[in-house]
């Protein structure tokens, strides 16, 4: 078991001729990730030769999964035409919608955001992204970005708002493994949330306990806190970054940044230790805190 | 700023008065002259509470808005030195309401906040009497069509003979929150003048950076060169996503949230030397090659408050064996700019035969460690020495 993505996903890629969708292709299906096919309404009825495999091109995200059966999209295209490439995908009915591009503007993301809320969404997209490194059931799929070398199966659930954050606390963990290890992206407005992946992660067998790794800004790891204290029973250990973030800069992410008292990782630390999170204070206290909750399970 | 912000809503139809914006004292005389008779100069920076550093000051004839405008002029406003103000026409308001509209990212759309109630003062109002400040919430896929604009004035209990021109506001102010991309539009007062004439007396807008980037290339115009740090000027020059902040420890790495939790691990570990902090956020992505490397450092070498720098990179997607020969080539680009100590923590992707080739570099001002927090403490001991 596992979250969202497991061995009999099948995946298309939306960009998969460009320099990124092409290179991540490869690497996803290095990683054993079943890649049916491609989007490009310009190479339609072409194939593309990636990782050893012809792979078939098509002109819509509807005609792929017509041909293929595909239920996963990861989205590679620039972010002038993400919100085009999210929208065609709603409209096919993809299952699982995985948005790695960077810099999309926020009010596409919002549109899209209310677009998988209306009626159109009949096919139940769920959307991951955008400006996340995707997600990884290791050993069976990948759909984003993550190196799949880093860490293999295991009992650990992960969800992080970052990229590289995610692949420390794989490396610092690799030893025990990860059921699933979802990053959710760093803008304001995101499709899944830490809350979405608490609950799959509660409602998983394989998933023995939870890292949940936040960063400033918003007030997403507080719900979670409130969320946590009523839904999760699983033990959950927390990290957040940015205790040394000065208000009013953005750090990197578009969503990263502490305006006034809100948004700050001393108030975010404190929500989750309110619940009975356990929060280390760096990526290796908090992989030690998780290390101790795993021996004793 | 303020002038920026009007020229904004004139440009979308918000009914406003841009005034003159000036840079010496002499220009505000001119401008205050033709205006004619009472006006208003008021500091330009991007900062709230201008009014109360003095910053916003009546000027009943030319001589005064001298006067004024050469105390304001090069006056500090949070820390921000006021290069310009506006002069515009002195309209005592007769009402202050509150409007904006903005990105609401809890619930993942648009929001509306309106009160008739108070404008400068409205967080006050937001506490004493929280039922007169409305908020609204906006699908960003429907928008704010004249139904809703409609919906919302009358729920704001804008009074009866500004009711339609507020209707005609919101729907502008609207068109400015979309079609230039901001995540705030604000418009505080929102004034009833004589004569029942609704006008934005001040405002402030927020950009989104992205959409900038992708859709609206004026928007450059709108930076202030002079304004921005001069170290974060060069960065964004140089494609770098940098932050300056107030320490000795220099800091690069790859991942918007690895590096900021490098801030972290290096203030955690300066409290054991001398209390060093980190000097600035530096992500250099995916693309940690010589060049890119080279310019980062560049950029960190000339804060003069550095004295080491903490090269903390996972090799991800990047390989460790790219990064170490990225920092190599960087090293003989910089040749004798490069001074300080540089200590580098490598993990992940070829990690082995990255550093294998710092070894073999064997340069006297890079200092290997395996561990973050090792490399943070080595870091800020070296930056204390």
């Amino acid at each position: 078991m596992s979250i969202y993505l497991n061995k009999d996903s099948k995946i298309i890629v939306q960009g998969i001729t460009g320099g990124m969708g092409s290179k991540h292709t490869t690497l996803m299906l290095d990683a054993g990730s079943n890649i049916v096919g491609g989007v490009n309404a310009r190479k339609a009825g072409t194939t593309v030769e990636l990782g050893g495999q012809d792979l078939p091109v098509y002109g819509t995200v509807k005609e792929a999964m017509a041909e293929t059966g595909a239920d996963v999209s990861v989205v590679f295209v620039p972010p002038a035409f993400t919100k085009d490439a999210c929208i065609e995908a709603i409209d096919a009915g993809i299952g699982l919608l995985v948005v790695i591009t960077e810099g999309v503007p926020v009010q596409d993301t919002a549109e899209v955001w209310s677009y998988l809320q209306s009626p159109a969404n009949s096919g139940g997209t769920r959307m991951i992204g955008p400006n996340c490194p995707g997600i990884i059931t290791p050993g069976e799929s990948l759909a984003g970005i993550t190196p799949h070398t880093i860490a293999g199966k295991g009992p650990v659930g992960l969800v992080s708002k970052s990229g590289t954050l995610t692949y420390q606390m794989m490396y610092e963990l690799k030893d025990f493994g990860f059921s699933t290890a979802i990053g959710i992206g760093g803008d304001p407005i995101i499709g899944t949330t830490h809350i979405d992946a608490l609950a799959a992660f509660e409602a998983d067998p394989e998933t023995k306990a939870i890292v949940m790794i936040g960063e400033i800004g918003g007030d997403a790891e507080e719900r979670a806190a409130a969320y946590i204290k009523d839904h999760v029973t699983k033990p959950v250990v927390g990290y957040v970054a940015g205790f040394t973030a000065p208000e009013g800069k953005t750090m990197g992410h578009a969503g990263a940044i502490v305006s006034g008292s809100s948004g700050t990782a001393q108030a975010k630390k404190e929500a989750l230790e309110a619940v009975g999170v356990k929060v280390g204070k760096t990526p290796s206290e908090t992989a030690a805190l998780m290390r101790e909750v795993l021996q004793s399970l | 700023m303020e002038y920026q912000a009007k020229e904004l809503f004139a440009k979308h139809g918000v009914t406003t008065t841009l005034g003159v914006v000036v840079e010496t004292a002499e220009a505000a005389k001119a401008a205050a002259e033709k205006l004619g008779g009472v006006t208003v100069i008021k500091a330009q920076v991007k900062a709230g509470g201008r009014g109360k550093a003095g910053g916003v000051k009546l000027a009943k004839t030319a001589d005064e808005a001298f006067e004024h405008a050469s105390k304001i002029l090069g006056m500090e406003i949070k820390g921000l030195t006021v290069n310009r103000v506006l002069v515009t026409p002195a309209t005592p308001p007769e009402e202050e309401y509150y409007f904006s509209f903005l990105l609401d990212r809890a619930n993942r759309q648009y929001l509306c906040i309106a009160s008739v109630e108070g404008g400068v003062e409205i967080e006050e109002v937001a506490k004493t009497n929280p039922d007169a400040v409305k908020q609204i919430a906006i699908d960003p896929g429907a928008g704010v069509d004249e139904a809703k604009a409609r919906a919302i004035a009358t729920e704001a209990k804008f009074p009866e003979p500004v009711f339609e021109q507020a209707v005609a506001m919101i729907q502008a102010l609207y068109r400015v929150f979309v079609e230039e991309d901001a995540t705030l539009v604000e418009v505080n007062p929102l004034a009833r003048l004589a004569g029942d004439k609704l006008e934005a007396l001040d405002g402030k807008v927020s950009l989104d950076d992205n959409a900038s980037e992708v859709r609206h290339p004026d928007h450059e115009g709108f930076v202030i060169r002079e304004e921005e740090d001069q170290l974060e000027a060069k960065a964004k020059d140089k494609g770098l996503n940098y932050v300056k902040l107030d320490g000795q420890v220099g800091i690069i790495g790859n991942g918007a949230g690895l590096v900021m939790s490098t801030l972290d691990v290096v203030a955690y570990a300066g409290e054991a030397h001398g209390g060093v902090k980190p000097a600035n956020f530096l992500d250099i992505g995916g693309g940690a090659n010589a060049q890119v490397m080279a310019d980062g450092l560049d950029v960190i070498l000339g804060d003069p408050q550095v004295k080491s720098v903490f090269v903390n990179v996972f090799g991800g997607i990047t390989a460790c064996d790219e990064v170490a020969n990225g920092i190599k080539g960087a090293l003989e680009i910089l040749g004798d700019e490069a001074s300080k100590p540089l200590v580098v923590r490598l993990d992940g992707n070829n990690v082995e035969k990255g550093r294998a080739i710092l070894d073999e570099l064997n340069h006297p001002l890079v200092t290997q460690v395996d561990t973050m927090d090792g490399a943070a403490d080595k870091a800020a001991e070296l930056a204390n020495a």
